[in-house]
Protein backbone atom coordinates (compact mmCIF):
# COMPACT_ATOMS: atom_id res chain seq x y z
CA UNK A 1 0.00 0.00 0.00
CA UNK A 2 1.14 3.43 -0.81
CA UNK A 3 0.80 6.44 1.71
CA UNK A 4 1.22 9.80 0.43
CA UNK A 5 2.27 11.94 3.39
CA UNK A 6 2.71 15.79 2.99
CA UNK A 7 4.08 18.66 4.23
CA UNK A 8 7.61 18.75 3.76
CA UNK A 9 7.49 22.13 0.90
CA UNK A 10 8.50 24.20 3.98
CA UNK A 11 11.28 22.31 4.85
CA UNK A 12 12.18 21.66 1.53
CA UNK A 13 12.58 25.55 0.53
CA UNK A 14 14.04 26.86 3.81
CA UNK A 15 16.85 23.50 3.57
CA UNK A 16 17.30 25.03 -0.23
CA UNK A 17 17.57 28.48 0.61
CA UNK A 18 19.99 27.80 3.21
CA UNK A 19 22.19 25.65 0.99
CA UNK A 20 22.33 28.66 -1.29
CA UNK A 21 23.55 30.46 1.95
CA UNK A 22 26.36 28.24 2.61
CA UNK A 23 27.37 28.00 -0.82
CA UNK A 24 28.17 31.49 -1.24
CA UNK A 25 29.93 31.43 2.91
CA UNK A 26 31.42 34.21 4.27
CA UNK A 27 30.31 37.29 1.73
CA UNK A 28 33.14 38.87 3.33
CA UNK A 29 35.08 36.69 1.25
CA UNK A 30 35.29 37.64 -2.41
CA UNK A 31 32.77 35.05 -4.27
CA UNK A 32 34.26 32.36 -6.63
CA UNK A 33 33.64 33.28 -10.60
CA UNK A 34 32.83 30.46 -12.84
CA UNK A 35 36.27 31.48 -14.78
CA UNK A 36 38.30 31.24 -12.15
CA UNK A 37 36.78 27.56 -11.19
CA UNK A 38 37.50 26.64 -15.22
CA UNK A 39 41.31 28.52 -14.96
CA UNK A 40 42.61 27.18 -11.17
CA UNK A 41 41.01 24.31 -10.74
CA UNK A 42 41.37 22.83 -13.97
CA UNK A 43 41.85 19.15 -13.40
CA UNK A 44 38.84 19.24 -10.87
CA UNK A 45 37.74 20.55 -14.35
CA UNK A 46 38.87 17.77 -16.21
CA UNK A 47 37.35 14.97 -14.17
CA UNK A 48 33.89 16.82 -13.93
CA UNK A 49 34.22 16.47 -17.57
CA UNK A 50 35.61 13.09 -18.08
CA UNK A 51 32.99 11.32 -15.84
CA UNK A 52 30.27 13.38 -16.41
CA UNK A 53 31.05 12.08 -20.17
CA UNK A 54 30.87 15.80 -21.41
CA UNK A 55 33.60 17.66 -22.64
CA UNK A 56 32.67 21.56 -21.63
CA UNK A 57 35.15 23.47 -19.28
CA UNK A 58 32.56 26.14 -18.93
CA UNK A 59 29.78 24.05 -17.69
CA UNK A 60 31.89 21.46 -15.77
CA UNK A 61 33.28 24.65 -13.64
CA UNK A 62 29.64 25.85 -13.44
CA UNK A 63 28.37 22.14 -12.19
CA UNK A 64 31.44 22.90 -9.45
CA UNK A 65 30.71 25.54 -8.20
CA UNK A 66 26.64 24.94 -8.27
CA UNK A 67 28.22 21.39 -5.93
CA UNK A 68 30.06 23.37 -3.22
CA UNK A 69 32.79 21.51 -4.45
CA UNK A 70 31.21 17.96 -4.57
CA UNK A 71 33.05 16.73 -7.89
CA UNK A 72 30.20 13.73 -8.00
CA UNK A 73 27.01 16.23 -7.50
CA UNK A 74 28.42 18.07 -10.17
CA UNK A 75 29.53 15.12 -12.56
CA UNK A 76 25.24 14.74 -11.70
CA UNK A 77 24.54 18.15 -12.86
CA UNK A 78 26.64 17.55 -16.10
CA UNK A 79 25.05 13.84 -16.65
CA UNK A 80 21.90 15.81 -15.93
CA UNK A 81 22.29 18.47 -18.85
CA UNK A 82 23.61 16.25 -21.22
CA UNK A 83 20.31 14.33 -21.55
CA UNK A 84 18.83 17.91 -22.59
CA UNK A 85 21.24 18.03 -25.79
CA UNK A 86 19.75 17.41 -29.03
CA UNK A 87 22.70 15.35 -30.68
CA UNK A 88 23.91 16.39 -34.05
CA UNK A 89 26.17 13.69 -35.10
CA UNK A 90 28.96 11.65 -34.08
CA UNK A 91 32.67 12.71 -34.84
CA UNK A 92 35.62 10.91 -36.89
CA UNK A 93 37.32 8.69 -34.82
CA UNK A 94 40.00 11.36 -33.09
CA UNK A 95 43.49 10.66 -34.35
CA UNK A 96 45.85 10.97 -31.48
CA UNK A 97 48.76 10.53 -33.37
CA UNK A 98 48.21 14.35 -34.61
CA UNK A 99 47.71 15.18 -30.94
CA UNK A 100 49.66 18.57 -29.64
CA UNK A 101 51.22 16.83 -27.00
CA UNK A 102 51.85 19.04 -23.68
CA UNK A 103 53.04 16.08 -22.18
CA UNK A 104 54.26 12.18 -23.38
CA UNK A 105 56.48 10.21 -21.54
CA UNK A 106 57.26 6.81 -21.90
CA UNK A 107 58.71 4.55 -18.50
CA UNK A 108 59.30 2.04 -21.53
CA UNK A 109 61.75 3.68 -23.90
CA UNK A 110 64.31 6.01 -22.30
CA UNK A 111 65.37 7.32 -25.94
CA UNK A 112 62.24 7.97 -28.33
CA UNK A 113 61.71 10.03 -31.53
CA UNK A 114 60.03 13.46 -30.16
CA UNK A 115 61.95 12.48 -26.45
CA UNK A 116 60.89 12.54 -23.12
CA UNK A 117 58.91 15.82 -22.35
CA UNK A 118 57.44 16.50 -19.09
CA UNK A 119 54.62 18.83 -19.38
CA UNK A 120 53.18 20.62 -16.04
CA UNK A 121 53.59 17.59 -14.05
CA UNK A 122 53.14 17.28 -10.18
CA UNK A 123 55.65 14.07 -10.77
CA UNK A 124 59.11 15.08 -8.89
CA UNK A 125 57.44 17.52 -7.14
CA UNK A 126 58.17 17.35 -2.81
CA UNK A 127 54.33 17.08 -1.80
CA UNK A 128 55.23 19.60 0.55
CA UNK A 129 52.87 22.69 0.98
CA UNK A 130 53.51 25.41 -0.67
CA UNK A 131 52.88 28.29 1.86
CA UNK A 132 53.59 31.05 -0.70
CA UNK A 133 50.29 30.11 -2.56
CA UNK A 134 48.53 31.13 0.20
CA UNK A 135 49.86 34.32 -0.17
CA UNK A 136 48.52 36.37 -3.41
CA UNK A 137 51.29 37.10 -6.59
CA UNK A 138 52.75 36.39 -9.58
CA UNK A 139 53.86 33.85 -11.37
CA UNK A 140 57.00 33.68 -13.54
CA UNK A 141 56.82 32.78 -16.87
CA UNK A 142 57.69 29.53 -17.28
CA UNK A 143 60.66 29.06 -19.46
CA UNK A 144 60.40 27.92 -23.53
CA UNK A 145 62.67 26.32 -25.91
CA UNK A 146 62.55 25.75 -29.92
CA UNK A 147 59.93 23.19 -30.18
CA UNK A 148 60.38 20.83 -33.06
CA UNK A 149 57.70 20.84 -35.82
CA UNK A 150 55.91 17.86 -36.99
CA UNK A 151 53.68 14.79 -35.27
CA UNK A 152 54.63 12.76 -32.17
CA UNK A 153 54.84 9.18 -33.73
CA UNK A 154 53.31 6.57 -31.15
CA UNK A 155 55.71 4.50 -28.99
CA UNK A 156 53.87 1.29 -29.23
CA UNK A 157 54.56 1.88 -33.18
CA UNK A 158 58.29 0.93 -32.89
CA UNK A 159 57.18 -2.09 -31.49
CA UNK A 160 54.74 -3.10 -33.92
CA UNK A 161 57.44 -2.69 -36.66
CA UNK A 162 58.95 -6.02 -34.75
CA UNK A 163 56.15 -7.68 -34.61
CA UNK A 164 56.56 -8.02 -31.23
CA UNK A 165 53.26 -6.34 -30.27
CA UNK A 166 49.37 -7.15 -30.91
CA UNK A 167 48.07 -4.86 -33.77
CA UNK A 168 44.25 -3.74 -32.54
CA UNK A 169 42.23 -5.51 -35.17
CA UNK A 170 41.21 -2.63 -36.89
CA UNK A 171 37.42 -1.98 -38.53
CA UNK A 172 34.63 0.99 -38.77
CA UNK A 173 31.58 -1.31 -37.34
CA UNK A 174 29.97 1.69 -35.60
CA UNK A 175 30.33 0.92 -31.90
CA UNK A 176 27.94 0.34 -29.21
CA UNK A 177 26.99 3.26 -27.28
CA UNK A 178 25.76 3.05 -23.82
CA UNK A 179 23.88 6.27 -23.59
CA UNK A 180 21.24 4.80 -26.03
CA UNK A 181 21.16 1.09 -25.34
CA UNK A 182 21.29 0.09 -21.17
CA UNK A 183 24.81 -1.57 -20.61
CA UNK A 184 24.28 -5.64 -21.47
CA UNK A 185 26.79 -8.47 -21.04
CA UNK A 186 28.61 -10.03 -22.86
CA UNK A 187 29.79 -6.52 -23.67
CA UNK A 188 32.68 -6.26 -26.13
CA UNK A 189 36.16 -3.88 -26.33
CA UNK A 190 34.17 -0.54 -27.61
CA UNK A 191 31.39 -1.12 -24.80
CA UNK A 192 33.78 -1.83 -22.06
CA UNK A 193 36.12 0.99 -23.54
CA UNK A 194 33.10 3.56 -23.07
CA UNK A 195 32.21 2.29 -19.75
CA UNK A 196 35.48 2.55 -18.30
CA UNK A 197 36.67 6.73 -19.77
CA UNK A 198 33.61 7.52 -17.91
CA UNK A 199 33.76 5.41 -15.05
CA UNK A 200 34.58 6.58 -11.27
CA UNK A 201 38.08 7.88 -10.94
CA UNK A 202 39.04 5.79 -7.61
CA UNK A 203 37.05 2.73 -8.66
CA UNK A 204 39.00 3.00 -11.53
CA UNK A 205 41.96 3.01 -9.34
CA UNK A 206 41.25 0.51 -6.99
CA UNK A 207 40.42 -1.94 -9.35
CA UNK A 208 43.99 -1.12 -11.34
CA UNK A 209 45.98 -1.28 -8.17
CA UNK A 210 44.25 -4.70 -7.26
CA UNK A 211 45.76 -6.09 -10.94
CA UNK A 212 49.42 -4.82 -10.02
CA UNK A 213 48.70 -6.71 -6.48
CA UNK A 214 48.02 -10.32 -8.41
CA UNK A 215 44.51 -9.93 -8.62
CA UNK A 216 44.58 -10.74 -12.53
CA UNK A 217 48.13 -11.63 -13.82
CA UNK A 218 49.29 -8.85 -15.96
CA UNK A 219 52.54 -6.58 -15.34
CA UNK A 220 52.54 -3.76 -17.15
CA UNK A 221 54.67 -1.14 -18.46
CA UNK A 222 53.46 2.31 -19.63
CA UNK A 223 54.45 2.38 -22.89
CA UNK A 224 53.40 5.70 -23.26
CA UNK A 225 51.52 8.35 -21.79
CA UNK A 226 50.59 11.54 -23.81
CA UNK A 227 48.38 14.66 -22.77
CA UNK A 228 46.97 17.38 -25.16
CA UNK A 229 44.72 18.35 -27.61
CA UNK A 230 43.31 16.68 -30.80
CA UNK A 231 41.03 18.77 -33.45
CA UNK A 232 37.52 16.64 -33.86
CA UNK A 233 36.30 16.72 -36.91
CA UNK A 234 32.33 15.55 -37.97
CA UNK A 235 30.55 14.86 -41.34
CA UNK A 236 28.31 17.80 -41.58
CA UNK A 237 25.03 16.22 -43.66
CA UNK A 238 24.08 19.38 -45.36
CA UNK A 239 27.75 20.03 -46.39
CA UNK A 240 28.42 16.59 -47.45
CA UNK A 241 31.97 16.44 -46.12
CA UNK A 242 33.35 17.08 -42.28
CA UNK A 243 34.83 19.42 -41.23
CA UNK A 244 36.50 20.46 -37.87
CA UNK A 245 34.20 21.11 -35.05
CA UNK A 246 36.94 21.76 -32.07
CA UNK A 247 39.22 20.47 -30.60
CA UNK A 248 39.56 18.48 -27.17
CA UNK A 249 41.96 18.02 -24.03
CA UNK A 250 42.82 14.52 -23.94
CA UNK A 251 45.36 12.32 -21.97
CA UNK A 252 46.01 8.69 -23.54
CA UNK A 253 48.10 5.70 -21.56
CA UNK A 254 49.04 2.42 -23.45
CA UNK A 255 50.22 -0.26 -21.40
CA UNK A 256 52.60 -2.54 -23.17
CA UNK A 257 51.95 -6.36 -21.15
CA UNK A 258 54.19 -9.43 -20.61
CA UNK A 259 52.11 -12.32 -22.93
CA UNK A 260 53.45 -15.91 -23.53
CA UNK A 261 51.35 -16.54 -26.19
CA UNK A 262 48.50 -18.99 -26.78
CA UNK A 263 47.88 -21.72 -29.82
CA UNK A 264 46.51 -18.64 -31.81
CA UNK A 265 49.28 -16.30 -30.75
CA UNK A 266 53.15 -16.48 -30.88
CA UNK A 267 54.79 -14.92 -27.42
CA UNK A 268 54.29 -11.20 -28.10
CA UNK A 269 53.48 -7.94 -26.24
CA UNK A 270 49.62 -6.78 -25.24
CA UNK A 271 48.51 -3.77 -24.63
CA UNK A 272 45.82 -2.17 -22.53
CA UNK A 273 44.23 1.45 -23.40
CA UNK A 274 43.29 4.24 -21.80
CA UNK A 275 41.67 7.50 -23.25
CA UNK A 276 40.34 10.00 -20.74
CA UNK A 277 38.82 13.54 -21.55
CA UNK A 278 41.18 16.19 -19.55
CA UNK A 279 44.37 15.92 -18.34
CA UNK A 280 43.77 12.93 -15.92
CA UNK A 281 46.48 10.15 -16.05
CA UNK A 282 46.20 8.51 -12.87
CA UNK A 283 42.96 8.06 -14.17
CA UNK A 284 44.23 6.89 -18.19
CA UNK A 285 46.36 4.46 -16.93
CA UNK A 286 44.35 2.86 -14.42
CA UNK A 287 41.82 2.45 -17.22
CA UNK A 288 44.54 0.94 -19.31
CA UNK A 289 45.26 -1.32 -16.48
CA UNK A 290 41.49 -2.64 -16.50
CA UNK A 291 41.03 -2.93 -19.96
CA UNK A 292 44.28 -5.31 -20.45
CA UNK A 293 42.63 -7.49 -17.25
CA UNK A 294 39.02 -7.80 -18.87
CA UNK A 295 40.61 -8.86 -22.17
CA UNK A 296 41.42 -12.37 -20.80
CA UNK A 297 38.71 -14.07 -22.63
CA UNK A 298 39.90 -12.66 -25.64
CA UNK A 299 43.61 -13.39 -25.53
CA UNK A 300 42.86 -16.36 -24.08
CA UNK A 301 44.61 -16.28 -20.45
CA UNK A 302 43.16 -18.01 -17.36
CA UNK A 303 40.42 -16.25 -15.33
CA UNK A 304 41.53 -16.69 -12.15
CA UNK A 305 38.68 -15.16 -10.16
CA UNK A 306 40.14 -11.58 -9.98
CA UNK A 307 37.59 -9.04 -9.33
CA UNK A 308 39.64 -6.98 -12.54
CA UNK A 309 38.52 -9.88 -14.64
CA UNK A 310 34.83 -9.88 -14.33
CA UNK A 311 33.51 -7.42 -16.80
CA UNK A 312 30.17 -7.69 -15.01
CA UNK A 313 31.31 -6.53 -11.59
CA UNK A 314 33.42 -3.85 -13.18
CA UNK A 315 31.56 -2.79 -15.60
CA UNK A 316 28.08 -2.45 -13.23
CA UNK A 317 29.50 -1.27 -10.08
CA UNK A 318 32.36 2.05 -12.69
CA UNK A 319 29.39 4.17 -12.94
CA UNK A 320 29.70 6.37 -10.04
CA UNK A 321 25.95 8.53 -10.80
CA UNK A 322 24.79 4.72 -10.86
CA UNK A 323 26.13 3.72 -7.84
CA UNK A 324 25.14 7.32 -5.60
CA UNK A 325 22.20 7.35 -6.77
CA UNK A 326 21.26 3.73 -5.61
CA UNK A 327 23.06 4.22 -2.50
CA UNK A 328 21.65 7.58 -1.39
CA UNK A 329 18.02 7.19 -1.95
CA UNK A 330 18.14 4.64 1.39
CA UNK A 331 18.37 8.33 2.98
CA UNK A 332 14.85 8.92 1.56
CA UNK A 333 11.91 8.17 2.98
CA UNK A 334 11.07 4.61 3.57
CA UNK A 335 8.97 4.70 6.07
CA UNK A 336 5.64 2.20 4.79
CA UNK A 337 8.49 -0.06 3.97
CA UNK A 338 9.94 0.08 7.50
CA UNK A 339 6.73 0.03 9.37
CA UNK A 340 6.35 -3.73 7.55
CA UNK A 341 9.42 -4.62 8.34
CA UNK A 342 8.63 -3.67 12.17
CA UNK A 343 5.43 -5.62 12.23
CA UNK A 344 6.83 -8.63 11.28
CA UNK A 345 10.26 -9.01 13.39
CA UNK A 346 7.37 -8.14 16.17
CA UNK A 347 5.74 -10.96 15.00
CA UNK A 348 8.08 -13.39 14.62
CA UNK A 349 9.41 -12.53 18.36
CA UNK A 350 5.64 -13.37 19.56
CA UNK A 351 5.98 -16.49 17.74
CA UNK A 352 9.75 -17.61 18.76
CA UNK A 353 8.69 -17.52 22.36
CA UNK A 354 11.57 -14.40 23.15
CA UNK A 355 9.90 -13.33 25.86
CA UNK A 356 11.14 -16.18 27.71
CA UNK A 357 14.50 -16.11 26.20
CA UNK A 358 14.67 -12.74 27.79
CA UNK A 359 13.80 -13.92 31.16
CA UNK A 360 16.19 -16.85 31.30
CA UNK A 361 18.94 -13.96 30.81
CA UNK A 362 17.76 -12.19 33.28
CA UNK B 1 43.77 19.63 -47.09
CA UNK B 2 45.73 16.80 -47.33
CA UNK B 3 44.21 15.87 -50.17
CA UNK B 4 44.95 18.63 -52.98
CA UNK B 5 42.18 17.66 -55.31
CA UNK B 6 39.77 18.28 -52.02
CA UNK B 7 37.30 21.04 -53.84
CA UNK B 8 36.04 21.32 -50.47
CA UNK B 9 39.56 22.02 -48.98
CA UNK B 10 39.43 25.74 -48.57
CA UNK B 11 35.83 25.86 -46.94
CA UNK B 12 36.82 22.62 -44.70
CA UNK B 13 39.83 24.89 -43.87
CA UNK B 14 37.94 28.39 -42.71
CA UNK B 15 34.55 26.83 -40.76
CA UNK B 16 37.38 24.46 -38.72
CA UNK B 17 39.12 27.43 -37.85
CA UNK B 18 36.04 29.25 -37.27
CA UNK B 19 34.69 26.36 -35.46
CA UNK B 20 37.91 26.87 -33.08
CA UNK B 21 38.15 30.80 -32.58
CA UNK B 22 38.13 31.86 -28.78
CA UNK B 23 34.95 33.16 -27.97
CA UNK B 24 33.69 36.68 -29.48
CA UNK B 25 36.82 36.79 -31.76
CA UNK B 26 35.06 36.02 -34.82
CA UNK B 27 32.47 38.57 -34.13
CA UNK B 28 34.84 41.25 -33.57
CA UNK B 29 36.79 40.90 -35.78
CA UNK B 30 34.14 40.58 -38.56
CA UNK B 31 32.70 44.06 -37.42
CA UNK B 32 36.45 45.47 -37.60
CA UNK B 33 36.42 44.58 -41.44
CA UNK B 34 32.91 45.30 -42.71
CA UNK B 35 29.24 46.10 -41.75
CA UNK B 36 27.50 42.70 -41.51
CA UNK B 37 25.37 41.94 -44.54
CA UNK B 38 21.32 41.35 -43.81
CA UNK B 39 20.41 37.81 -43.68
CA UNK B 40 17.48 35.46 -42.95
CA UNK B 41 17.80 32.32 -40.93
CA UNK B 42 17.23 29.21 -42.60
CA UNK B 43 17.78 27.16 -38.88
CA UNK B 44 18.69 29.83 -35.62
CA UNK B 45 21.39 29.52 -33.68
CA UNK B 46 20.85 26.08 -31.77
CA UNK B 47 22.73 24.06 -29.04
CA UNK B 48 23.57 20.21 -29.16
CA UNK B 49 26.70 17.72 -28.89
CA UNK B 50 28.17 15.61 -30.74
CA UNK B 51 29.94 11.96 -29.39
CA UNK B 52 33.36 11.85 -30.17
CA UNK B 53 34.58 8.79 -31.58
CA UNK B 54 38.30 7.12 -30.90
CA UNK B 55 39.86 4.00 -31.45
CA UNK B 56 40.99 1.46 -29.28
CA UNK B 57 44.52 1.59 -29.12
CA UNK B 58 44.46 4.37 -30.48
CA UNK B 59 44.49 2.45 -34.23
CA UNK B 60 42.64 -0.04 -33.80
CA UNK B 61 38.35 -0.39 -33.88
CA UNK B 62 36.42 2.45 -32.97
CA UNK B 63 34.41 3.12 -29.34
CA UNK B 64 32.51 5.79 -28.25
CA UNK B 65 34.54 8.45 -25.77
CA UNK B 66 31.97 10.89 -24.64
CA UNK B 67 30.34 14.11 -26.08
CA UNK B 68 31.39 17.82 -26.58
CA UNK B 69 28.52 20.82 -26.60
CA UNK B 70 28.29 22.15 -30.32
CA UNK B 71 26.23 25.31 -31.77
CA UNK B 72 25.06 25.42 -35.05
CA UNK B 73 22.88 27.42 -37.46
CA UNK B 74 22.46 28.08 -40.72
CA UNK B 75 21.65 31.62 -42.72
CA UNK B 76 21.38 33.02 -46.24
CA UNK B 77 22.23 36.41 -47.33
CA UNK B 78 20.07 38.43 -49.18
CA UNK B 79 22.57 38.14 -52.02
CA UNK B 80 21.96 33.94 -51.95
CA UNK B 81 24.88 32.28 -50.56
CA UNK B 82 23.85 30.14 -47.50
CA UNK B 83 26.14 30.02 -44.62
CA UNK B 84 26.82 27.15 -41.92
CA UNK B 85 28.24 27.51 -38.39
CA UNK B 86 29.25 24.28 -36.43
CA UNK B 87 31.36 25.20 -33.48
CA UNK B 88 32.87 24.15 -30.33
CA UNK B 89 31.02 25.11 -26.63
CA UNK B 90 27.49 26.94 -26.28
CA UNK B 91 28.02 29.88 -28.11
CA UNK B 92 25.21 31.43 -30.00
CA UNK B 93 26.32 34.96 -31.07
CA UNK B 94 29.66 33.32 -31.79
CA UNK B 95 28.17 30.69 -34.72
CA UNK B 96 25.94 33.75 -35.86
CA UNK B 97 29.27 35.52 -36.72
CA UNK B 98 30.70 32.08 -38.06
CA UNK B 99 27.74 31.71 -40.49
CA UNK B 100 27.86 34.97 -41.87
CA UNK B 101 31.17 34.71 -42.17
CA UNK B 102 30.91 31.34 -44.43
CA UNK B 103 28.41 32.57 -46.05
CA UNK B 104 30.42 35.75 -47.17
CA UNK B 105 33.19 33.63 -48.17
CA UNK B 106 31.17 32.62 -51.10
CA UNK B 107 30.92 36.21 -52.03
CA UNK B 108 33.31 38.65 -54.26
CA UNK B 109 34.40 39.89 -50.53
CA UNK B 110 35.80 36.54 -49.56
CA UNK B 111 40.33 37.82 -50.54
CA UNK B 112 39.36 41.02 -47.96
CA UNK B 113 37.82 38.88 -45.34
CA UNK B 114 40.35 36.18 -45.96
CA UNK B 115 43.05 38.83 -45.10
CA UNK B 116 41.47 40.72 -42.18
CA UNK B 117 39.63 37.69 -40.36
CA UNK B 118 40.70 34.22 -41.23
CA UNK B 119 44.65 34.96 -42.06
CA UNK B 120 44.94 36.86 -38.60
CA UNK B 121 42.62 34.37 -36.35
CA UNK B 122 45.06 31.29 -37.81
CA UNK B 123 48.22 32.98 -36.96
CA UNK B 124 46.44 34.02 -33.35
CA UNK B 125 45.69 30.36 -32.99
CA UNK B 126 49.13 29.27 -34.29
CA UNK B 127 50.64 31.65 -32.03
CA UNK B 128 48.91 30.01 -28.87
CA UNK B 129 50.24 26.49 -29.81
CA UNK B 130 53.57 27.44 -30.54
CA UNK B 131 53.84 28.86 -26.55
CA UNK B 132 52.39 25.71 -25.47
CA UNK B 133 54.86 23.71 -27.73
CA UNK B 134 57.84 25.80 -26.77
CA UNK B 135 56.91 25.30 -22.85
CA UNK B 136 56.60 21.63 -23.71
CA UNK B 137 59.74 21.57 -25.34
CA UNK B 138 62.13 23.42 -22.12
CA UNK B 139 60.61 20.15 -19.96
CA UNK B 140 62.34 18.08 -22.35
CA UNK B 141 64.81 15.71 -20.72
CA UNK B 142 68.14 15.80 -21.95
CA UNK B 143 69.29 12.30 -20.85
CA UNK B 144 72.70 12.38 -23.19
CA UNK B 145 73.96 15.66 -21.11
CA UNK B 146 72.52 13.73 -17.99
CA UNK B 147 74.78 10.92 -19.01
CA UNK B 148 78.21 12.87 -20.10
CA UNK B 149 78.02 14.60 -16.74
CA UNK B 150 79.78 17.81 -17.61
CA UNK B 151 80.88 20.49 -15.01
Amino acid sequence: MYVAVKGGERAIENAHAWLAEERRGDTEIAELSVAQIREQLSLAVHRVSAEGSLFDPDLAALAIKQARGDLIEAIFLIRAYRTTLPRFGFSKPVDTGVMTCDRRISASFKDLPGGQVLGPTFDYSHRLLDFKLAAEGEVPEAPSQEAEAGDVPHVTDFLNREGLIEEPPHGDTPPPDLTREPLEMPADRALRLQALTRADEGFALGLAYSTQRGYARNHAFVGELRIGSVPVEMEIPELGFAIEIGEVVLTECETVNQFKGSKAEPPQFTRGYGLVFGQSERKAISMALVDRALRWEELGEDNIGAPAQDAEFVLYHADNIQATGFLEHIKLPHYVDFQSELELVRKLRREAGTDQVQEAAE
Amino acid sequence: MKNGFDENADRKAWMGLLAKAPAGRVATLLDAAMTRPGFTWLRTPEIGSAMVRARAGATGAPFNLGEMTVTRCTLKLESGEVGHAYIQGRRKSDAEAAAVVDALMQTGIADRLRAQLLEPLHDELSAAKATRAAKAAATKVDFFTLARGEG
